[in-house]
């Protein structure tokens, strides 16, 4: 442990802050990234799924985009999103709640990765087996 | 040495104090949670279980809002997430757009926009017939 002066600071986050510098800062900054991007998919998808009130053949068309390899790829993108907004929500409750929450706050980042980490890397395969298989498949 | 406090620049007092921010602080925690098991369980069953997004037509979508339990899982999604998400997003144009014509204009944008999804994605569920054409 280094000495430090009063009221200066040589670590990277300087002690009783939150947000800057650090882990702090950019699941911050992530989380922003990451909440703006759901919320735009968010008018679209509401906007696909209404065409189901114009005609199957409209909305089963416009769905049919929805598997094709780029959109496919797209989607884990989205997912991805979606599971760090979510694991990173249930951290910035944990840090307003939980009598130790800002203490682990840095902890519990390097922990939401892993769990990330462990959920995309099923869920990728799962949700791209198809796309591989039309791309790289033997039986097309 | 200490660091001085300065006084507020505007005099709060004479202000109505509003808790809509406590309020909009709490809402994002609560509806956070919720959503937590609303939109993984629907991305678990729409892009992975069964096949995934390869066997998303009209008729699984009339499968599904069939039953009450699916419409009223939608409906919580749709209006949580957007009010969660407009909500976010209600923040962010406070904190980036500087000038006050720019960040008015901005939220009525996304007001307008956002009540106009969630009515829309309101009645699509409640309205959903599955004989259509």
């Amino acid at each position: 442990m280094s000495v430090e002066a009063p009221g200066f600071s040589l670590r990277a986050t300087p002690i009783g802050t939150l947000y800057r510098g650090g882990e702090g800062m950019w699941t911050w900054v992530l989380h922003r990234i990451t909440g703006v991007s759901v919320f735009f998919f968010l008018f679209v998808h509401v906007l696909d799924t209404a065409l189901v009130r114009v005609s199957p053949s409209a909305y089963d068309e416009i769905i049919a985009t929805y598997k094709t390899p780029i959109v496919n790829l797209l989607e884990v993108g989205l997912v991805g999103a979606v599971l760090f907004h979510a694991f990173n929500g249930v951290r910035i409750i944990l840090i307003d709640f939980w009598s130790k929450g800002s203490r682990y706050q840095r902890q519990m980042t390097w922990v939401i990765a892993a769990i990330w980490l462990l959920v995309m890397i099923p869920g990728i395969y799962f949700m791209m087996i198809h796309t591989i298989d039309a791309l790289f498949g033997s039986t097309s | 040495m200490s660091t001085p406090v300065f006084a507020p620049r505007s005099d709060s007092r004479n202000k109505q104090r509003s808790n809509f921010e406590l309020y909009g602080w709490l809402f994002m925690r609560i509806s956070g949670i919720i959503l937590i098991f609303l939109v993984l369980g629907h991305l678990f069953i729409m892009n992975i279980l069964d096949g995934g997004v390869q066997r998303i037509n009209f008729a699984f979508v009339a499968g599904r809002w069939a039953s009450p339990f699916w419409q009223v899982w939608d409906l919580s999604m749709l209006w949580l997430a957007l009010l969660h998400g407009g909500n976010g997003m209600r923040t962010i144009i406070n904190d980036y757009a500087e000038r006050d014509q720019t960040r008015f204009w901005l939220k009525m944008l996304l007001y307008v926009s956002t009540t106009f999804i969630i009515v829309l994605g309101t009645l699509v569920i409640f309205t959903f017939d599955a004989s259509i054409g």
